[in-house]
């Protein structure tokens, strides 16, 4: 084998060179062009334009039908991926193994199968169709069809963070709270969440992105109900197809912030995990 | 302070569902996915409307994609209280699921299409390659675009209509019409799955001479393309493409909305929504409108998918099949 201090010295720096240059090169070609683009096409008509964009009712109720999505599924899956998390972490039982790769599912399905999958569960035509029918609940189509769409898609992102962290550190802390009296929810608040909460915040924080960012599924189930039931990502793709392409940047520059913003968190947070 | 959020949300959402309809009234359209702008131009007008003759207030919620799409939706518990489509079969589709009557097109006059278009070009400023004709598309010079008919509806009705004029050329000879359409077929650069996709291979990648569209959407996207000076030719000889609306009856009996919903489609045929209408681009059937517009609405020979291909049945099985005829000439696929 040949050590690197053998090389010649015009090819050690020759190689890092290139590849840094070709990383950048395709960084800015793959990635911040198009982001520039999204923002210098949302204010291609001028601040006013773009506010008045920014402010029209539908594009203001997609940002807000989004929002009350995330605060509905984010709370949810913490909790699920906290008690997964737990479960397997701290417990042997039969499915074990099981309930891991479960977990998963989602992030191996593409989720226009999740979407459909729900359809025709809840659907008019589907298995449970008729019985919420006569009990006049709407599910599809409506704001439950879409918070369950997005639960699936993001319900790995909060357990696959904090399970290894629970593995890795083991239950021995928790043993000794046991043997010092404390009880269940005091182990837990004191000694559990302790430990996970930067995994926690991080699994958080991504299943954020992925709760805000979600359209394949969500367009199978939301009907495209202007005002009603359209989402942020589903508006963007309408505006666009409406022709209206300022519309649709300046929504996608409202996504594009809100990504920006949970890729500062998600830094930040990975440099506290770190500690 | 979340939870709480979250509660009143939920709250705000089962509420907003599943309340009937109490001193407002409501309707859903849903709708084809090029009609947000005609819809929000026709939808404040009604409303004053209902809202003069009634006293009630009404909102209109629109709902847009795809109108195979919608419709299935719809089948799956879109809770749409009209439709109103660019597919005839879209329709018929709901009335096999058994949401709205076989005969719906026996409702309204017109078989239930308040307005109507048809395929139609538009080609580059000043028309270098004077394209006039649907024979000028078979040319070896001229490049058309449109999107594939085996995926997209729009493109399903430009291949129909270029084979009803070949058949014409050709004294009804199918073997000489399926070369025209072959020919057409074989010049196009490049398929896109959707009418969207195609305008804007043809507008923002310049690609093509002439894009084949209805002619509804030629004006909105020379509007929307002002700079470019494209420029709307409409053939000697089209197909009638119907523009069906419909009371999905069994929605609007459930929830009590059968009567302005029927007002609404009814009023489409009013001179004061066929100018609208007109304005749009869409031809409409008010003989005071019709020549009010008469400009932007050149002379065509109109033909009906019944009349020259016996009908939607006919044309799937004739036609758009796995081997049958649109797969035989549609041979760089």
């Amino acid at each position: 084998m040949q050590a690197v201090g053998v090389m010649a010295p015009g090819q050690s720096t020759m190689i890092p060179r290139v590849l840094i240059g070709v990383a950048v090169a395709l960084t800015l070609l793959i990635v911040v062009a198009p982001l520039v683009y999204i923002f210098s096409r949302a204010f291609a008509e001028g601040w006013q334009v773009y506010a008045a964009n920014l402010m029209h009712p539908a594009t203001v109720h997609a940002i807000w039908l989004t929002s009350v999505v995330a605060l509905i599924v984010v709370p949810l899956n913490i909790a699920f991926g906290i008690a997964a998390a737990w479960a397997v972490a701290r417990f042997r039982f039969w499915g074990r193994g099981l309930l891991v790769t479960a977990i998963e599912i989602p992030f191996s399905i593409s989720p226009i199968i999740a979407g459909i999958c729900y359809l025709l569960l809840y659907g008019r035509q589907g298995i449970l169709g008729p019985w919420l029918q006569a009990n006049d609940l709407q599910v599809m189509f409506a704001l439950p069809g879409i918070v369950l769409v997005t639960m699936f898609v993001t319900a790995p992102f909060v357990a696959r963070e904090v399970l290894p962290l629970m593995q890795a550190q083991g239950s021995e802390q928790e043993e000794a709270a046991v043997t010092l009296g404390a009880s269940g929810w005091q182990i837990f608040t004191r000694v559990t969440l302790p430990n996970i909460r930067w995994a926690l915040l991080y699994g958080a924080v991504l299943c954020t992105a992925r709760a805000v960012g979600e359209f394949g599924g969500v367009s199978v189930v939301s009907g495209n109900i202007r005002g009603q039931t359209n989402t942020l990502p589903l508006h963007v793709e309408l505006l666009f197809n409406d022709l209206n392409a300022t519309g649709a940047f300046a929504a996608a520059s409202v996504l594009t912030l809100l990504a920006l913003v949970v890729l500062v968190v998600k830094t930040v947070l990975e440099t506290r995990r770190g500690v | 302070m979340k939870p709480g959020l979250i509660k009143a949300a939920l709250l705000a959402a089962t509420l907003g569902v599943a309340t009937p309809v109490a001193a407002q009234d409501s309707l859903l359209n849903v709708s084809y996915d090029i009609s947000r702008e005609l819809f929000e131009a026709l939808n404040p007008a009604f409303v004053a409307k209902w809202k003069a003759d009634t006293g009630r207030d009404l909102t209109i919620d629109q709902s847009h994609g795809g109108s195979s799409r919608q419709a299935r939706a719809i089948l799956e518990g879109l809770a749409a209280d009209v439709v109103t489509f660019n597919q005839e079969t879209d329709v018929d589709v709901l009335a096999e699921g058994g949401l709205l009557p076989e005969n719906w097109r026996e409702a309204l006059p017109n078989g239930a299409s308040p307005y109507y278009s048809l395929p139609a070009f538009l080609v580059r400023a000043g028309n270098p390659k004077n394209i006039q004709d649907w024979s000028d598309l078979a040319r070896e010079d001229v490049a058309p675009i449109f999107p594939n008919p085996k995926t997209s509806g729009n493109a399903r009705y430009t291949y129909l209509a270029a084979y009803a004029y070949g058949l014409e050329q050709n004294g009804g000879d199918h073997a000489k019409a399926q070369e025209f359409v072959k020919a057409i077929l074989s010049s196009v650069p490049v398929f896109d799955t959707g009418g969207r996709a195609a305008t804007q291979t043809f507008a923002e990648r310049e690609l093509g001479d002439v894009l084949v569209t209805f002619e509804a959407e030629t004006g909105g996207i020379a509007k929307e393309y002002a700079d470019k000076g494209f420029e709307r030719v409409t053939p000697s000889l089209s197909l009638f493409a119907a523009f069906p609306a419909a009371v999905v009856t069994a929605n609007a009996e459930k929830k009590g909305s059968t009567e302005v919903a029927t007002a609404y489609l009814e009023w489409l045929y009013s001179p004061e929504a066929q100018d609208i209408l007109a304005q749009n681009f869409y031809r409409v059937n008010d003989a005071d409108m019709a020549a009010k517009y008469a400009a932007d609405f050149p002379e065509v020979r109109l033909v009906t998918v019944d009349e020259v291909f016996g009908g939607w049945d006919a044309v799937r099985a004739d036609h758009l099949a796995d081997g049958a005829i649109l797969d035989q000439v549609f041979v760089n696929q």
